[in-house]
Formats: C-alpha cells, structure tokens, sequence
C-alpha cells in the first residue's frame, strides 16, 4: 500500500515537473501552435477517421455500419488478388527503393564535387523527369506494343526479336516495365534534400578532415559527409519509404487501370480499385491501414540502420 | 601547428579541394554526363513536341527531335483561352493566388514549427514529431472523404482555402525543416540569447538566413505540388477553377487538340522549372559565399 502510495506521489512530482518545464516553455508552445492546429485539423484527424472506417462497411451513402474485423479478414483470406497487389509492391518497394534511394544520394554527392557554375546545370537535368509532370507518359510511346514503339523497333533492327513484344500487356513485361520507370522517376524529394544538405555541411570539417591525414574523396565521404548528412539521409529514407509504397501513377497510366491478370496491381491501386470504382470507402481504409503498418515497420528498420552510419 | 593550419587553408583557398585523385573525376564526369541524357529526355522531349506542327506530331514511327517547328500550337491554345466562358486570367490568377499564398504559409508555419522542435525540449516535442513523421505514410487517398467533411463543416467547400490552408501544415515542410535545423550549432544561439535577442528575433535573423538551401528547396516542392494542383475535389465554381483544370478541359478536346496539348504541358512546366533554376543556383551560391558556417 505504502509503495503504492510512494509511486502515486512520485508520478504526481513528475507531472507537477513538466507542467512547470511546459509553462516555461510557452514561447515554444506558441511557436509551434500554427502548425500544430491545423495539422491535427487537416491531417489527423482525417487519419483517425480512416483507421475508424477500416473497421466498418462503408460505401459512402449510407451511414457507416460497424463490422469489426471483417474488412480485415476479408482482405487475407478472401482476397486472391490483393495478395498479388502485395506481392507486386513488395518487388517494386524492394527494387526501386533502395536502388532509388543510394541513386539519389550518389548523384547529389557527384553533382556536389562539380565546379560551382556547372551544379545548378546539372541539378535541374537530374531532376527533370520528376519536374516535369506527367512526362512519364513518353515510356508508353517507348514500349508500345506494335512495332512502331522505340524498343520494339530498334530490338527488330538489331535482330534481338523476330516479332514485337507487347511489353505493355504481357504479364511476362509488365511488371518489369513498371520498375524500370518508377526508377527512372526515383531521383525525387530525397535528391533534392541532398542537395541541400550537402550545402550546409561546415566547411571547417573538411579542412580538418585535410589535416588528420584523409587521404581521398571516399574516406571524406564516410567519415565526414555521411555523419553531417545524417538528419537529411533520415528524411530521404522516409521520402522513399512513402514513394515506393505507394507505386500507382505509373502502372495505371502504362499498363492500364485494372491490368492484364492484375499483372501490376500494387496496394494503391487495389486501394483506388475499391474505393472510387467500387466505393467500399471501409475496405479501402482497411487496406491503407495494412500499408501504413507495414511502412511505420520499414521506417524503424531503416532508422535503426542509418545510426550506424559513420561508425 | 597554427602555421601548418594556415598554410592548408591557403592551399585549400587555391585548390577547393586537395585530395581529389583526376581519375575520379574524369569518372564522375562521364557517369554524370551518361545518366544526365537519360535523364534530360522528357524535357528536350516535351519541349520538341510543343514546336511540332500537326502532320509530325503524327508521323509514325514517332520522331523525337522536331523538323520544321512553328508556333501554331501557341496560337491555337490563345485562340481556344480566348474563347472560354470565363475569362482565361481568372485561372491564372486562381492558380497564382493558390501557389504563392499557400507556399509562404506553409513556409512560415513550418519553419517556426520546425524551430522549436529542433532546437528546443520541452513536454510533448518529441511524440508531436514522430506523429508528424508517421503521418507521412498514411495514404492521402483514403484521407479525401473525411477532409471533405471536414472542409463542409467549416463551410470551405468551393472556396480556395481548402486548398491553401492544409498545404500550410503538409508534414513533408515540417520534417525537411527540422532536419536542417539541426545542424544549426546552439552555441550560436546561446550566444544571441546573451546579447539579448528574443526568440521571434534570433528566428528570423540568425536561423532563418543559416536554412536558406533547406526552405528553398522547400519553396521548390511546395510551388511545384501547388502549380499543379487540380483541386476538382473541393472547386466546383467555374470562376474558382485553377489553371491545370481549365487546361485539362480544352485538352480533352480531342485528337485535334494533340498540338495544343504538348504547348499546355510546356506553358505549365515553365514556372515550377523557372522557379526551380532560380532557386537551385541560389541554394548553391549563397552557401558557398556567405561563410556563416566556416
């Protein structure tokens, strides 16, 4: 009882401590106030929301009706093709991820060792693919089926092929071509942020660096440049975390919205297949909660190992 | 030892950077120039199909580089914008409006979010943040529904600020904020803190300027996402529409508008691209002359 007692009276002291610490913060509180309220407005509490619908039946004009698990169920058991969507985006996340994401640092670290005058230059052609809109598009004029597409023809000129290849709607193609692309697209968000970063890196560390004896450019970069890069490397890591989750633009815009045999169907688009075809807001909410869960999992691996980075 | 120092930064002011082997270099340059032309192609591309004139645009097979280019595509599309119901400068300035308001906002709120978090400990600054990050990965379309009704309750349904306010606090500007800011050594705040300067003060003088690569490339991404926001969701108004929509519109005019099409896609990537030039140069000027951090 008396330990009890104790406990309940050091837990008072405690909050009794960071109400004081939190009145003395109150610059900072107020600081962060703009952001905070409208974040929890517009971001989560529709968040919130959804993880709610994912346990309901929900098809948008009736009311809401609580099922439980059901959706969940449903979702592992029942359904052959988001097992597909899973497995296909488990492929793209896994190839075009990490590929993605060293791409993008090691393009940043190039452009970085060129002469000033030639940076900017080459920092926009890096980042034109993701500028420039929807311009992914001209990959479908590239692997057209018919033998007027760029590939096709030029594989029957070399002779490679004898008849042209329907990259677009073989399911032996498909996916392939959907990796390709979506790395073609990967230098994004991340890249720039290296850019940035790379910029803000004191310059003193170099010049120490020269002192203690390194010797090229490789030992400066793990030994310098990656430990000073840390915080941007993290938000790089989350960038690509969400981009390559979250595959969809590409294979609905190259190989059709639904594929041939679901050949490219990836989490979203299963998601965007039933919540604005079919209109099962709930079932749509209980896939994204699947994908967010999966993506928290991958983020904390992925932190775990950029801190032994530098070391 | 302070000789010896000397002597290196000397050399380091002549040569930048004195442990550099030429072959990596050449190696470097060649890898940049090989990816750099994969890369380049939808930009030489979209730029070329914008001067085409019809009977190219389809030539089969397709060719990438135009022959005889010609400004009709240009002129049809002022021709078609001329003829919309409402007058085509109404979009523009929509789409004006949505971009520059939403990206200073968003510039302003989540720099001095990002400031405390990063600089600062105080109850509750750590969860706040790792919810912020986490947010991030919640898909945003399943989100639509629930921030519609959101949006209808506080009666923001067809009115701009449902697309200006919540692109304020999109979490991607806090995160990139944050991490930059970390870099940012508390000496020198301590510093200013003595001298007497107040938070708002040392916020805007001394952390701000010492961020200008990280809210530059903010003010990149968020121009670029706004630019091109469609906004159907919320916008039913004619005279509320944004600039990509109206363009979408006379787009799906048909196969006989492929032309104007390709002028649409150039005519909207010039500012995000124009934009992204002027500030990329400068995120890589204003850190290599400003010497804060040397």
């Amino acid at each position: 009882m008396t330990l009890m007692k104790k406990y309940l009276k050091k837990k008072k002291r405690e909050a009794a401590i960071s109400w004081k610490i939190a009145k003395k913060s109150k610059t900072y509180y107020l600081f962060l106030a703009p952001y905070a309220i409208l974040f929890l407005l517009f971001y989560i509490l529709p968040v919130i929301s959804s993880l709610f619908l994912s346990f309901t039946y929900y098809n948008v004009l009736e009311p809401p009706k609580f099922i439980g698990l059901q959706n969940y169920i449903n979702l592992i058991l029942a359904d052959d093709v988001f097992l597909t969507a899973v497995k296909n985006t488990f492929l793209i996340a896994v190839i075009t991820g990490p590929i993605g994401y060293m791409a993008a640092f090691i393009f940043a670290w190039f452009i970085n060792e060129l002469p000033r005058y030639l940076r900017a230059f080459a920092v926009v052609i890096f980042y034109a693919p993701t500028i420039s809109g929807q311009v992914y598009l001209i990959w479908a004029i590239m692997f057209s089926g018919d033998a007027y597409g760029y590939i096709n023809a030029f594989l029957l000129k070399l002779g490679i092929i004898n008849a042209p290849i329907l990259w677009l709607t073989n399911p032996d193609y498909m996916l392939t071509v959907v990796i390709i692309v979506t790395l073609w697209m990967s230098l994004g968000t991340g890249f720039l942020a290296f850019v940035a970063g790379l910029q803000g890196i004191d310059k003193a560390q170099y010049e120490a660096g020269y002192i203690d004896g390194i010797k090229n450019r490789w030992q400066e970069l793990w030994y310098i440049t990656l430990p000073s890069m840390k915080p941007m490397l993290l938000f790089g890591a989350v960038m690509t975390i969400t981009q390559s989750f979250g595959v969809a633009d590409v294979p609905m815009a190259l190989t059709g919205f639904p594929s041939t045999d679901y050949a490219t169907q990836t989490v979203v688009t299963h998601l965007i297949d039933y919540g604005s075809v079919r209109f099962e807001m709930g079932y749509a909410a209980a896939i994204a909660t699947l994908l967010f869960i999966t993506m928290i999992l991958c983020n904390k691996a992925i932190q775990a190992m950029l801190r032994r980075v530098g070391t | 030892m302070e000789r010896k120092v000397m002597e290196i930064r000397r050399r380091h002011l002549r040569r930048r950077k004195p442990n550099r082997s030429k072959a990596g270099d050449i190696g470097i340059y060649l890898l940049l120039i090989f990816f750099g032309l994969f890369m380049a192609f939808p930009l030489v591309y979209a730029i070329n199909s914008a001067f085409k004139p019809m009977d190219e645009i389809f030539v089969f097979p397709p060719k990438l580089f135009v022959k005889n280019p010609t400004l009709d595509n240009f002129q049809d599309l002022l021709v078609i914008m001329g003829k919309s119901w409402v007058p085509f400068s109404r979009y523009i300035f929509n789409t004006v409006f949505i971009t520059t308001v939403g990206t200073a906002g968003h510039l302003l709120i989540s720099s001095m979010g990002a400031y405390v978090l990063a600089k600062y400990v105080f109850p509750g600054a750590k969860t706040f943040f790792n919810i912020v990050v986490v947010a991030l990965m919640f898909n945003g379309y399943v989100t639509a529904i629930p921030n519609y009704l959101i949006m209808s309750k506080i009666g923001w349904v067809d009115t701009v600020w449902a697309v200006v306010v919540p692109a304020f606090a999109s979490p991607m500007g806090l995160f990139l904020m944050k991490q930059y800011m970390e870099g940012i050594p508390d000496a020198l705040l301590e510093a200013a803190k003595i001298d007497g300067a107040h938070e708002w003060r040392i916020f805007t003088r001394i952390v701000m300027p010492m961020v200008k690569p990280a809210w530059l490339t903010l003010m990149i991404l968020s121009v670029q996402g706004l630019w091109n926001t469609k906004a159907s969701n919320f916008i039913y108004s004619e005279e509320l529409k944004t600039l990509p929509y109206a363009l979408q519109q006379i787009i799906n005019g048909g196969v006989a508008r492929a032309g104007v099409g390709a002028a649409v896609s150039l005519v909207m990537m010039v500012v995000p691209v124009t934009i992204f030039i002027v500030s990329e140069s400068n995120i890589i000027e204003t850190m290599a002359s400003s010497g804060i951090k040397d």
